[in-house]
């Protein structure tokens, strides 16, 4: 017999247990990731050496680099680098949908977002952005603890078959990545990015996908169902399903892109058969602002 | 019942096929089950509808897969029969008399016959049909009873070695059962007399159907001794073709175990029914022939039993006086070697010589004394049961043997001088033979009045007198005595072995009484009744239809004048009589049987073997459907989507790897294919694998820093040395050996002394390291040393000599006197210098052996100095300072010396010769 307290204790370190191995998987992804801090390219506040300038009016006396002055016969100023701390707020479908793989040599989709937004905050907290969650569990913040909780509370799976994304609790001008199936309605995707978009949010939606969803291989009499098991739909030929299935879900993906591109958003779709670091080196480029 | 030739066990099973259209039907209407499946997708497919209302239906080649392996099912159960047994005799419910002929000639396609019988039994079974069973040739009261009694009792049916006797064919007509019947008339396909009054007396009481096998009938009859060589002729019904019998001498081997002695081939030509072989077989093996056989034809008539026509007995001759040149009628033993030269083989010679060839009988024609060895040996021969047989004659009557008391070698005692009846100087006639008494071997004989006896010797009245005669003349006075002593016996002929006392030696009875006396056994012709009238003779082997052997000692004895003149039946079994000494055999065929064929009449249906069988088709049937089924499961699959997953490629690539997967004897073929390309590669020396872990190590590290050193300083390159089990490994690939001696190694196998023998006299080089020359001398005790030469005294070594100092090992490379390893002793054997080696003036060196020494034998641990580890570097320390590095090196030349000498041979001995070859070239 097991007393509460030791199930409790023994469920704990379950899920315990876990967090090293997601840490690890995200650290090994972030590690393929080679990572500065986000300079800024231009002269602000910061540690980093940017440039030597002639100094001009308006330049304190204190801030003249009497090395370089030295030098020559005019005075330099050294600029540093302007940096700036960003929030990044992620938000991970934790819903049963996301527990699925076709194959068991695939991992879940749920597996894969775990994995794809740990290894993001590792990476942008090592580049000394803010990484938290969307919601009111987790806000932004630095450091190594922060790694240590934001795998604690990934880690938790959800018990409804669909979930929306959480878009309360994000910050003003902060970047947001939102990792889902996005096979529920989109409405509510809708509505986060709309507020979003209000807040001056701008992020990524990352659509995972398991390549069964994308192919669509069935045939014959079957009855699907979802991973809850809440929601049945029986067809008595799967193949004469493939057409009109594949039509809705890249008019899902239209619309996703349609409306990511309304709030100035990204969007990308993923599947779990190809290589997490592509995705993840997507997401980098994301934050880092290079597709705009 | 039968549809389209086929039969069926339960035909009402059929019906059951009209539900198919209703299954079709239903089958049709269900559709196959659904496959239940997690998909998270299944959002977007919510209020998508099937394209067709409809329910998706079985496609039609399934349905038509399913009703096929369903109609199988059903026709398979109903008991489908291809070929029924069912025709005319089906027709009829009448009782059915099954007659067999069983005589020897079905014998051989018995099992054919039991099956055929197995078949209608069924049959009758199945139309419920009561049968008897009547063998002609042992006819007993036919009852009817239902088939399946009488197919229990056909395992213990099996065919007589005898053929239906007149008497018993007319037993078994009155044996028949009571009211009409059909008849099943399984007969072994020979015409015999008794067959009309039979078959019309079956014809009355019903039909009548034959069976009879088509393969022909096969005999043996009895073989022959003629001019040395056994006769054998085989005999057969149908003529017609070209065959070859092979006919076996079945007979036991020196150990007493059964084996085929001889075979001989006897070829039919087309038209002949008889085919003779003649065999030739030394005396020795024709004894110890139990029976002739045609081989693959198992029945007593393809098999005969030899007697003593084929027996040879050695009968040694030994007469007192041979000094008579010229008179050869007068020679006391020339009517004995007449009369038994025709079935005996005659020894001629000195007794003592011939009595260890332990002839069967030996003969003593008119000898009187025997010297005392010559007594005991013969005594000792009669024990073992011999033959001694005696003639009186001159000298007999002359001497004082068996005077006063018996001779052991004389069956009675003797009157001195004998008696003369009938000459010129006496009164009376010659005296004729009385009629042989009923205890005499001879009884039955008839004896020619011209017989008559006109001198004999004269046995002495004694209480044991009247038992040992066994023949004598008409006034009673004894004229053959005879006396057993131990196995054996002494029979003597008062008279004379030739013409000289009497006229019997010049009768035909003289033969006879011989033969009686199992001296001259069977002159050739069966002997008739007469002769063997007053005889009984005891059965000793039986033959049963199949031929097989069997003890008859039970049986009861017959007499003589049955044994070659009755037929054969239950009472007079074909085999091997025997009475007193005397063998006979009475086989099924006589010497001169022809076989004919049966020759039913035109109304008479005949049935062959050959008709095709009853084949019962429900097995394959039901096996089919299940096939079907199969088919339809994995069918199902793919429709239903099951058979495209991940797992059934995964399922193939498995399949697939399970079948390209090698067989381990390729493996074990490549593994000796690599160590063959290892050790040919390039050069490579090899030592011999000791089972000490250290002791090999060191080996091998030895050849390694011998390599290396080769390697540098020479243009020899080898590869890495090698490891050599000398029980597995081919030896022929290494030009050196190093085998280093420990007391613990094992010895080797004997295959593998005979491998290293061969690569010893293939020009390979072993060198035996004993490793201890620095505590022991070569060949003295020391431990490694006896392990030496244990190990090398089955190896085919040469004589050895300590390396004289112009052998060639001194200078192949470089110039050495010493060949030190670890150690430096001097104690270094090679193979020694041919003999007649001389230095000739002039020359630096003798002209030496132009071989390759094939074994070095020292203790200097050779390895230990040559050893390097990977980096070059020496292992073992070796002496001390200088002088220790000085001793490596010296160890490293000889080494180098070694191999060379090894891989050039005496190419630098035959530099000696290369002034005078350049001064010839030059001139």
């Amino acid at each position: 017999m097991t007393s509460p307290v030791a199930a409790l204790r023994q469920r704990s370190e379950e899920e315990a247990a876990r967090l090293p191995a997601l840490l690890a998987r995200a650290e090994h992804l972030a590690g393929t990731v080679l990572l500065g801090e986000h300079g800024r390219r231009r002269s602000g506040l910061g540690d980093d050496f940017w440039q030597y300038r002639p100094m001009q009016q308006g330049d304190v006396l204190r801030d003249v680099d009497w090395r370089r002055s030295a030098r020559s016969d005019t005075q330099f100023v050294r600029e540093r680098e302007w940096q700036i701390a960003q929030s990044v707020i992620l938000w991970v479908d934790q819903a049963a949908s996301m527990r699925f793989a076709s194959n068991k040599s695939l991992g879940t989709k749920a597996d894969r977002a775990r994995t794809l937004a740990m290894a993001a905050s590792i990476l942008l907290i090592r580049g000394g952005e803010r990484v938290g969650l969307t919601g009111f569990d987790l806000p932004p913040r630095r450091g190594q603890v922060q790694i240590s909780r934001l795998a604690e509370l990934l880690s938790m799976d959800q018990p409804d078959e669909y979930s929306e994304p959480e878009a309360r609790g994000m910050l003003p001008q902060s970047r947001a990545i939102f990792f889902s199936d996005f096979l529920n309605d989109p409405a509510p995707v809708e509505a986060a990015l709309t507020k979003a978009a209000d807040r001056g949010v701008r992020g990524a939606l990352v659509q995972i996908l398991d390549p069964s969803e994308e192919e669509f291989p069935f045939d014959g009499r079957t009855i699907f169902q979802s991973v809850g098991g809440g929601m049945v739909h029986e067809t008595l030929k799967a193949g004469d399903l493939r057409n009109r299935y594949l039509d809705r879900l890249a008019e899902r993906k239209e619309r996703l892109e349609h409306l990511s591109r309304l709030a100035g958003w990204q969007y990308t779709c993923h599947h779990t058969s190809e290589s997490a670091q592509s995705a993840l080196l997507w997401i980098y480029r994301a934050m880092d602002g290079t597709y705009g | 019942m039968t549809l389209f030739g086929i039969g069926f066990v339960t035909p009402w099973l059929l019906l059951t096929l009209l539900a198919l259209p209703a299954l079709w039907l239903i089958l049709r209407a269900v559709p196959p089950a659904p496959i239940r499946r997690m998909f998270p997708g299944v959002v977007l497919l919510l209020g998508l509808k099937d394209d067709e209302q409809v329910s998706d239906r079985t496609p039609w080649w399934l349905l038509l897969l399913r009703m096929l392996a369903v109609a199988m099912l059903i026709v398979g159960l109903a008991g489908p029969i291809l070929n029924p047994e069912s025709d005319e005799t089906a027709a009829s419910d009448a009782p059915l008399l099954v007659v067999m002929d069983s005589s020897w000639a079905s014998a051989a396609t018995w099992r054919a016959r039991m099956l055929a019988l197995d078949g209608l039994l069924a049959q009758a079974a199945r139309d419920d049909r009561r049968v008897a069973l009547l063998q002609l040739t042992k006819p007993e009261q036919a009852n009817f009873q239902t088939a399946d009694d009488l197919s229990a009792r056909l395992v213990g049916l099996s065919p007589a070695p005898w053929e239906p006797r007149p008497d018993a064919v007319d037993s078994a007509l009155d044996l028949l059962p009571e009211g009409g019947f059909d008849t099943y008339w399984m007969s072994d396909g020979l015409e015999r007399e008794t067959r009309a009054p039979l078959l019309s007396a079956l014809e009355d009481r019903g039909d009548v159907t034959v069976f009879q096998a088509g393969q022909t009938i096969l005999g043996l009859a009895p073989a022959r001794f003629e001019d040395g060589n056994i006769i054998l002729t085989a005999v057969r019904a149908q003529t017609g073709s070209e065959r070859d019998v092979t006919i076996l001498a079945q007979g036991r081997d020196p150990s007493g175990n059964p084996a085929v002695l001889a075979r001989a081939t006897a070829r039919f030509d087309p038209d002949a029914a008889m085919a003779e072989t003649a065999l030739s077989l030394p005396s020795e093996l024709r004894a110890r022939i139990l029976g002739f056989e045609i081989e693959g034809n198992r029945s007593a008539g393809a098999t005969t039993l030899p007697d003593d026509s084929l027996r040879r007995r050695e009968v040694a001759l030994v007469a007192g006086r041979e000094d008579r040149e010229g008179l050869q009628l007068l020679a006391p033993l020339h009517y004995l070697e007449k009369a038994l030269d025709p079935s005996a083989d005659l020894l001629d010679g000195n007794l003592m010589d011939m009595i260890p060839a332990n002839p069967d009988v030996i003969a003593l024609a008119d000898v009187a004394t025997l010297g005392d060895a010559e007594e005991d040996a013969l005594l000792d021969w009669l024990d073992g049961g011999g033959i001694l047989l005696r003639f009186a004659g001159p000298r007999l009557a002359a001497s004082d043997i068996s005077r006063d008391t018996e001779d052991p070698l004389m069956p009675v005692r003797l009157r001195s001088g004998g008696r003369s009846v009938g000459g010129a100087m006496s009164w009376g006639e010659p005296k004729s033979l009385a009629e042989f008494s009923e205890d005499s071997p001879f009884f039955g004989l008839a004896i020619p009045p011209d017989v008559t006896v006109s001198a004999q010797v004269m046995a002495q009245p004694d209480p044991a007198l009247a038992d040992r005669v066994i023949a004598q003349l008409s006034d009673g006075t004894p004229l053959v005595t005879r006396k057993k002593v131990g196995q054996g016996q002494i029979i003597l002929f008062h008279v004379t072995a030739n013409a000289e006392w009497s006229s019997l030696p010049l009768s035909g009875l003289f033969v006879q009484m011989l033969e009686r006396l199992s001296i001259a056994a069977g002159s050739g012709a069966q002997p008739d009744a007469e002769d063997l009238e007053g005889t009984v003779w005891q059965p000793s082997i039986v033959l049963d239809g199949f031929g097989a052997t069997s003890d008859g000692s039970t049986l009861p004895g017959v007499a003589g004048e049955d044994l070659v003149s009755a037929p054969l039946g239950p009472d007079l079994r074909p085999g091997v009589y025997q009475s007193q000494d005397r063998a006979l055999a009475r086989n099924v065929l006589e010497a001169d049987a022809t076989l004919t064929p049966a020759n039913w009449p035109a109304d008479i249906p005949v049935e062959g073997l050959v008709k095709s069988e009853e084949t019962p088709l429900g097995g394959w049937l039901l096996a089919a459907a299940m096939l079907l089924l199969m088919a339809d499961i994995l069918a199902s699959l793919f429709l239903s989507g099951r058979l495209s997953g991940p797992r059934a490629t995964q399922a193939a690539a498995l399949l697939l790897a399970a079948l390209l997967m090698p067989g381990h004897a390729a493996q074990a073929q490549s593994d000796e294919t690599e160590f063959a390309l290892g050790a040919t590669a390039e050069v490579t020396f090899a030592h011999v694998v000791t089972g000490n872990e250290d002791l090999d190590q060191r080996a091998q590290a030895g050849l390694r820093g011998l390599s290396e050193t080769l390697f540098f300083r020479t243009s020899v390159e080898p590869a890495d040395p090698m490891a050599v089990d000398l029980e597995t490994d081919e030896l022929a690939f290494f030009p050196f050996l190093y085998w280093p001696i420990t007391p613990d190694q094992p010895t080797p196998s004997d295959e593998a002394y005979a491998k290293l023998n061969t690569y010893l006299r293939s020009g390979g080089m072993i060198m035996f390291d004993t490793r201890d020359a620095d505590i022991a001398r070569f060949g003295t005790g020391s431990p490694n040393g006896r392990k030496l030469q244990q190990l090398a005294a089955p190896l085919d070594i040469p004589p050895l000599e300590p390396i004289p100092e112009d052998h060639v090992l001194t200078r192949t490379f470089y110039l050495l006197q010493d060949f030190p390893g670890r150690h430096n002793s001097h104690d270094v054997w090679v193979e020694a210098a041919p003999p007649d080696a001389e230095l000739v003036d002039g020359m630096p060196f003798r002209n030496l052996n132009d071989n390759v020494t094939p074994v070095i034998i020292g203790g200097n641990d050779w390895a230990s100095a040559w050893a390097m580890d990977d980096r070059g570097n020496p292992i073992y320390p070796i002496g001390s300072g200088y002088s220790g590095e000085r001793q490596r090196e010296i160890a490293y030349r000889f080494g180098v010396n070694l191999v060379m000498h090894v891989l050039t041979g005496n190419y630098k001995s035959d530099q000696v010769h290369v002034p005078a070859l350049l001064d010839r070239l030059g001139n």
